[in-house]
């Protein structure tokens, strides 16, 4: 019974050390982690897909389209909304989205995912548009 | 429950007719699905040789594809990367070899690409399915999925494939942004333009050559320009005897 102010203390001390992150975060509050910055497609107000699904399955949507393409020669995507796209990262993407250092990279960046493989063979700069289809 | 004689005898008319009905509902189905796979095409392509001679050096053929599928063009040959390509005829044809068509064809290398097989010992040997035949007779790669193990390369008995031992960007002049590169342990080879056929466009070997030396079409319809010229022309495959059935011809 005689240790027990040590015991007390000691846990004290082992909570106040535990919980240092915590403690921490509290007192330095201004430190906000600024949101990327993105500028939106000066000719388009809508992508293939609303923003929420696009934002959430983004990767899912662009995993289809190359099975699509490469696998079941389907090079045509029709939007929800009716719309036809090219199946294309480079072409159809980066044709709004300008360049992938300015959209992809950014967000992913401030989102940890880092390690994109995709433009080591696509091409960073979107191609001139085309008459043909 | 009981089974009764005259509920036994139903129940065993029943299971006789829907096994009968599954079966024919299967055999009209693989019918329906051998029609169907009749029907597609198979693209092939015949190379006159007797016109791609007739201009010393023209390579611009390889010119238009190496720069439309933004091929590297690498000083060491040992990484040397190609879609198409030149090689002595002797070595291409050694039974059509003859003392006289050394003298014809000594200045005249055979232009080379994928045979586009209709058995590809290519798709066989791959471990993760990245190469396979098109129902179009395409030999398509999904570069995506290729780990570099270079079985394909090993198999295929006529050198169709090129490993980039490098990262072949540095190596590109200059870079095609309508089609990607490849990255560094990845196999590539010909793809029949089915970027360009998708849009209903020939192959570009075939519209750069001035000399109208080459001939793409398909091999299943009768009455094509390429099945045309195979009647009337006497052709021949590279190493037919090995069973993979090319769909390049040579016109001699």
């Amino acid at each position: 019974m005689n240790d027990r102010p040590f015991i007390v203390v000691g846990l004290i001390v082992f909570v106040a050390f535990v919980t240092t992150p915590i403690w921490h975060g509290a007192a330095s509050r201004n430190v906000a982690l600024a949101a990327p910055e993105f500028k939106l497609p000066a000719h388009e107000k809508q992508c293939v897909a609303p923003v929420a699904y696009m934002r959430a399955s983004h990767m899912q949507l662009l995993d289809d389209w190359r099975e699509d393409v490469v696998d079941g020669q389907k090079r045509q995507y029709v939007a929800w909304n009716g719309k036809v796209y090219d199946k294309s990262l480079t072409r159809t993407c980066l044709g709004c989205h300008g360049s992938q250092k300015e959209f992809c990279e950014r967000c992913h960046n401030y989102n940890g995912v880092a390690d994109l493989n995709c433009w080591q063979c696509h091409n960073d700069v979107p191609p001139a548009p085309r008459n043909t289809p | 429950m009981k089974i009764t004689r005259k509920h036994f005898l139903q129940l065993s008319g029943a299971s006789l007719i829907a096994m009968v009905a599954r079966k024919l509902v299967r055999s009209t189905a693989v019918a329906r699905a051998s029609v169907s796979s009749a029907k597609a095409a198979r693209w092939g392509m015949a190379i006159d040789l007797q016109k791609c001679r007739q201009k010393d050096g023209c390579n611009r053929c390889i010119q238009a594809c190496h720069a439309a599928h933004n091929v590297p063009q690498f000083a060491d040959p040992a990484h040397e990367v190609k879609w198409v390509w030149k090689q002595p005829f002797q070595d291409v044809f050694p039974f059509a070899q003859t003392q006289y068509t050394r003298d014809v064809f000594a200045a005249a290398p055979v232009l080379l690409m994928c045979n586009h097989c209709d058995d590809p010992p290519c798709q066989d040997v791959c471990p993760v399915g990245a190469t396979w035949r098109r129902d179009d007779g395409v030999v398509m790669m999904d570069w995506h999925r290729c780990i570099g193990c270079r079985y394909c390369m090993a198999a295929c008995p006529y050198g169709s494939r090129s490993f980039n031992w490098q990262d072949p960007r540095p190596a590109i002049s200059a870079i095609n942004p309508d089609f990607p590169t490849r990255t560094k342990g990845v196999v590539e080879k010909c793809n029949f333009c089915e970027e360009r056929l998708a849009r209903k466009l020939g192959p570009l070997c075939v519209d750069a050559c001035q000399e109208k030396a080459l001939t793409f079409g398909d091999l299943e319809q009768a009455d094509s320009e390429i099945r045309t010229l195979l009647r009337s022309r006497f052709s021949v495959q590279r190493k037919p005897e090995l069973g993979t059935g090319p769909s390049v011809y040579y016109l001699i």
